[in-house]
């Protein structure tokens, strides 16, 4: 250690350099550990391992915190902090990451694309969302979003010899190419303001001009725009069917969790730190594209027939939920908005996990009738899909409710009324869609009987995401707790 | 009057203005000097009929270039046709800008000179490729992507190269470098226990590659592509291309010589005693003794004319080589006669280059580059910093 | 002096910004994003940053613009045909609109910052390649690392999306 690197840098970076380690180890390992294609399933155990080295070095900055009674340690010069934000949302990306590289083994060898580079691919994806959950440098931001986007636009375009895959990863590079443009031209006019790159600076700086000055104005509205685009929000949500569509299901599953998680982290490091002096002129943006997203998401849902496109639909509705959480502000919303993050997570993961295994040699299985029946042929994956279902319109007992309700609570909190009653009207709306594929399951005819896709993986996948799905809704309390301690500053 | 002289533009603008007079016949020579001596290597004679021993050819083909037809292919984009050879030149000459000749004699000292180098370097491969692309033909087109392909893969190594030799100067600065290297006492090349001798041989093959010449002359290997990205051009605009490589070869060895062989200072810089002898001695043997040694050839020569002509060049370099015992000559001009001189040599190790080695092929071309140069030129940078750090 | 100079090549800057945008044929596009960058260097090296000139000459007019050059000869991409689709009117009222809404946002920006003192050009003296280097690697020294991930996850992509059959 020097003093270019001190310990505390290195005790702050720690689980993203054991990511970055383990991604190149998980390179190397395709080809000197398991040469053979019929073993390079087991890459998956290398990932599991790194996961879990990155979840000790986790719970080592959270024993630490909670034992020195620290609300955060920053480090290299405040371009990064760990703090209990940053430490929840990388909960988030582990369970995220390993749920979904459990699965993808199965999947990617019935699309006969089964390669290491994935696993590496994802690990270093999960790197850049750790920058973005701690960092606090508009360059760390900055690169660290590059570095998980670049990833994803690989990974959209995984299958090679898929028409449809290539033209997701090509309307995915592009248009978040050009929002990224948009991003770093906000983030050029904040770093104009003060002349640092630091938040606290910018912070100071912003709140010192008022929000409705015309810079802070221009530079609040075009790092929206790149930071609603990357949480797919209306009306910049236009990518994310079309890549939700082509990408190689586990992608979209991760790419709707992960990527969507990992840029509410930097949304809210960014709007509730730098920017919250700036209140004023953002909240009725975001109540505008709130809304927008909810009425969008929502009503295009309805005409999907393809799973997928339905599902991106209603992630593009649930980042409009979520963002209501910002509108209100005060604690019961910014821990809405942690707990709705949560339940997303598993809920919509769920359900892409049903939709993975639909995917079986020869059948695409994404549409809605490809569902058709499936009581019938496969009742575990139909009740785990029911419950998946009842979570995302939001139904009690499941764990949707719980995010749903700490949303709207705030909401009455601080009197956003109208927001709530208009939130809990497209609940209703979304009930439709949602049950269409649940009557689907449970009505109609079946249209084969070609066994769903299973496996180890998937067996403890599906497991997992539908026991939290259940749990969280019955017994919240513990994670209401953890959410709770990880944003309490 | 004296304020002219005195205006700290005075040097750079007319070192500007000798440069670019004067270059043109000075890379008119250097072509001279490669076919002469690539006669030689082969057993014949070279350019004889244009003055003593061809010693006027170069002046002829100038003007042979000037007067030809200026022929534009029908369906070339006029616009990038005419602008690619001038994009090459303006590089190449704007990159002589920052070489320091000696201390004093030297257009500008940038504080960043070696990058201002190789900036110049890698906007000089548009010129080629789009040379290449405005022709609309086959062979330009390939002989511009394969060139574009090898410029930009070399560039890699060749500043790999360069880093080595800047993180043992310790500055960009092209006048600092050899300073430094008087201050050290050593060249560049033998620095860090001679450890630099690596990085120096790394940077002579990718320097070579970057201009194009045998054996990386793929982009106008004639045998496949004609003429490579220059097929389609002819006259003038062909003389700005030569122009343009032979700059290109001309500013390579300066900056090495710069970088490794100590600039304009002599050989064992820090040596008190030699600078009698090295300074006094080596140019007056060099022009002297090349005088006297021309006098049995103009006896065999059988024009008149040609005979009057050599025996007077042969006086004139006698001459020289006296002029430069005068102490205030020589302390004036031997900075510059060594940096020439050195130039000249490295020069003189291209043509060699040119006359031995057969070309490679495509793929071992990249192989070279990508496989054992560059992986070589990082092992360089850690190496020397290791030795830097042993040494500090 | 400086100011000519500044002035000169903010406008070249910016005229061949636009013309990127108006030229049809792709080549014609990135000789003038050579342009820019190229004014640019200048407008850096005026501001008396050499290092970050030099560094934007090699990085972005040499070498990824003959990467471009590469790309778009190696698809042999001609000028796009005209779009039927385009009505006059869109340009009737776009330009000017766009023209409105540019002047709007400049004269807001110019309003809103404080007289600036008027810039000294060449009085910035840390652009020189050991203050670039300190502050890449003491202040900026973890991006600067990161990037390395970024470099290798780019190389990753590039394999991934390229490889070969093989196995």
């Amino acid at each position: 250690m020097s003093e270019f690197y001190t310990s505390t840098d290195h005790f702050v970076l720690v689980p993203a350099l054991l990511l970055a380690l383990f991604g190149c180890f998980v390179l190397l390992a395709d080809f000197l550990v398991f040469p053979r294609p019929k073993h390079r399933r087991y890459v998956v155990i290398l990932v599991a391992l790194g996961e879990a080295f990155t979840g000790a070095a986790l719970w080592r900055q959270h024993s630490f915190l909670s034992a020195h009674d620290l609300a955060s340690v920053s480090a290299f010069h405040g371009s990064l902090v760990v703090d209990g934000m940053s430490i929840f949302f990388n909960w988030i990306f582990i369970a995220a990451v390993l749920l979904v590289a459990l699965v993808s083994y199965r999947y990617l060898e019935t699309e006969q694309e089964h390669r290491a580079e994935y696993y590496g691919l994802m690990m270093l994806a999960q790197c850049g969302m750790f920058f973005l959950a701690a960092g606090t440098d508009l360059v760390t931001l900055f690169v660290g979003l590059e570095l998980m986007a670049v990833s994803f636009y690989v990974m959209v375009g995984f299958l090679r010899r898929d028409k449809r895959s290539n033209e997701a990863a090509m309307k995915y590079l592009l248009l978040g190419a050009f929002s990224s443009g948009f991003l770093v031209y906000g983030f050029s006019l904040l770093y104009g303001l003060c002349g640092s790159t630091r938040l606290d600076r910018i912070g100071e700086a912003v709140t010192e001009r008022g929000p409705f000055d015309p810079i802070v104005f221009l530079a609040l509205t075009t790092t929206a725009v790149g930071l609603l685009f990357k949480v797919s929000a209306a009306p910049f949500h236009m990518w994310a069917p079309d890549a939700y569509e082509g990408a190689p299901t586990t992608v979209t599953a991760f790419l709707a969790v992960g990527s969507k998680a990992a840029s509410f982290a930097f949304l809210m490091r960014m709007f509730l730190y730098p920017l919250a002096g700036a209140r004023p002129a953002w909240e009725p943006i975001l109540i505008g594209v709130a809304i927008l997203s909810m009425t969008v998401g929502n009503l295009a849902a309805i005409t999907q027939n393809n799973l997928k496109r339905l599902l991106a639909y209603s992630s593009v509705s649930h980042a409009g939920y979520i963002l209501l959480g910002l509108v209100a502000g005060n604690e019961t919303g910014i821990k809405g908005m942690a707990v709705y993050i949560l339940v997303y997570l598993f809920m919509t993961l769920g359900a892409f996990l049903v939709v993975v295994a639909l995917r079986r040699k020869d059948l695409a299985g994404e549409d809605v009738d490809d569902l058709a029946g499936l009581i019938h042929k496969s009742p575990v994956e139909a009740v785990l899909m029911l419950i998946f279902m009842l979570s995302l319109a939001g139904i009690p007992p499941t764990a949707g409710f719980i995010g749903k309700y700490f949303i709207f609570l705030s909401l009455i909190e601080t009197g956003h009324y109208v927001l709530a009653v208009v939130a809990t009207l497209y609940v209703a709306v979304a009930i439709y869609y949602y049950f269409r594929i649940v009557k689907s399951m449970f009505v109609g005819e079946m249209t084969d009987t070609v066994p769903l896709m299973g496996g180890f993986g998937m067996r403890i996948a599906l497991g997992v995401t539908g026991v939290l799905t259940l749990l969280i809704g019955v017994y919240p309390e513990p994670f209401l707790q953890f959410a709770q301690t990880s944003l309490g500053r | 009057m004296q304020a002219i002289y005195q205006s700290p533009l005075f040097l750079p603008l007319v070192m500007t203005v000798v440069i670019i007079g004067v270059f043109p016949l000075l890379a008119g020579y250097i072509v001279l000097v490669e076919r002469k001596v690539l006669a030689d290597f082969q057993v014949r004679l070279g350019p004889m009929r244009v003055g003593p021993h061809g010693l006027l050819q170069p002046i002829a083909d100038a003007l042979k270039l000037l007067l030809k037809e200026d022929i534009i292919p029908t369906n070339a984009d006029k616009f990038i046709f005419w602008m690619a050879p001038v994009i090459s030149t303006f590089t190449a000459l704007t990159a002589f800008a920052v070489l320091p000749f000696t201390e004093q004699l030297r257009v500008a000292d940038v504080n960043v000179g070696l990058l201002v180098v190789s900036a110049m370097s890698s906007v000089g491969i548009l010129g080629i490729i789009l040379g290449g692309w405005a022709s609309n033909s086959h062979y330009p087109l390939l002989g511009g992507l394969r060139s574009a392909a090898q410029l930009v893969s070399y560039e890699v190594a060749l500043g790999l190269a360069l880093v080595s030799g800047v993180m043992s100067a310790g500055t960009l600065s092209m006048v600092g470098i050899v300073k430094t290297q008087l201050a050290r006492g050593v060249w560049g090349a033998f620095d860090n226990f001679g450890f630099m001798l690596v990085p120096f041989v790394i940077y002579i093959i990718a320097a070579t590659a970057e201009t194009n010449r045998a054996p990386f002359d793929l982009p106008e290997a004639e045998s496949e592509l004609v003429a490579g990205f220059h097929t389609e051009y002819s006259g003038f605009r062909w003389a700005l291309y030569f122009l343009a490589e032979y700059a290109n070869i001309f500013v390579v060895s300066s900056v090495a010589v710069t970088l490794f062989l100590g600039g304009w200072l002599r050989p064992f810089p820090s040596v008190k005693w030699l600078e009698i002898p090295l300074n006094y001695g080596v140019p007056v043997l060099l022009f002297a003794g090349s005088g006297v040694a021309s006098f049995p050839l103009a006896k065999r020569l059988k024009s008149h004319i040609h005979r009057v002509g050599l025996i007077g060049m042969a006086m004139l370099l006698v001459l020289l080589g006296l002029l430069l015992l005068v102490p205030a000559v020589n302390a004036a001009v031997a900075g510059f006669f060594w940096f020439f001189v050195k130039v000249s040599s490295l020069v003189y190790l291209m043509i060699w280059f040119r006359g031995t080695f057969p070309r490679f092929r495509y793929d071992q071309l990249m192989n070279i580059g990508w496989k054992w140069l560059i992986p070589i030129g990082m092992g360089c940078i850690l190496v020397n910093a290791l030795l830097g750090l042993a040494g500090a | 002096m400086d100011v000519i100079l500044f002035l000169l090549f903010a406008a070249i800057a910016v005229a061949c910004g636009v013309n990127l945008v108006v030229q049809k044929h792709p080549i014609a596009s990135a000789l003038s994003l050579v342009g820019v960058m190229g004014s640019l260097a200048v407008l850096y090296l005026l501001l008396g940053a050499e290092f970050i000139a030099a560094a934007q000459v090699i990085v972005y007019a040499g070498a990824i613009m003959v990467l471009f050059l590469f790309v778009i000869m190696l698809l042999n991409a001609g000028g796009e045909p005209k779009t039927p689709g385009k009505s006059r009117m869109a340009g009737l009222l776009g330009i000017p609109l766009m023209a409105v809404l540019l002047g709007l946002l400049s004269y807001l920006v110019q309003r809103a910052l404080p007289k600036p003192a008027g810039v000294t050009f060449g009085a910035f003296t840390g652009g020189k390649p050991y203050d670039v280097g300190k502050a890449i690697f003491t202040e900026y020294m973890l991006p600067f690392e990161i990037t390395s991930v970024l470099i290798l996850i780019a190389i990753l992509g590039a394999i991934v999306l390229a490889r070969k059959e093989i196995d």
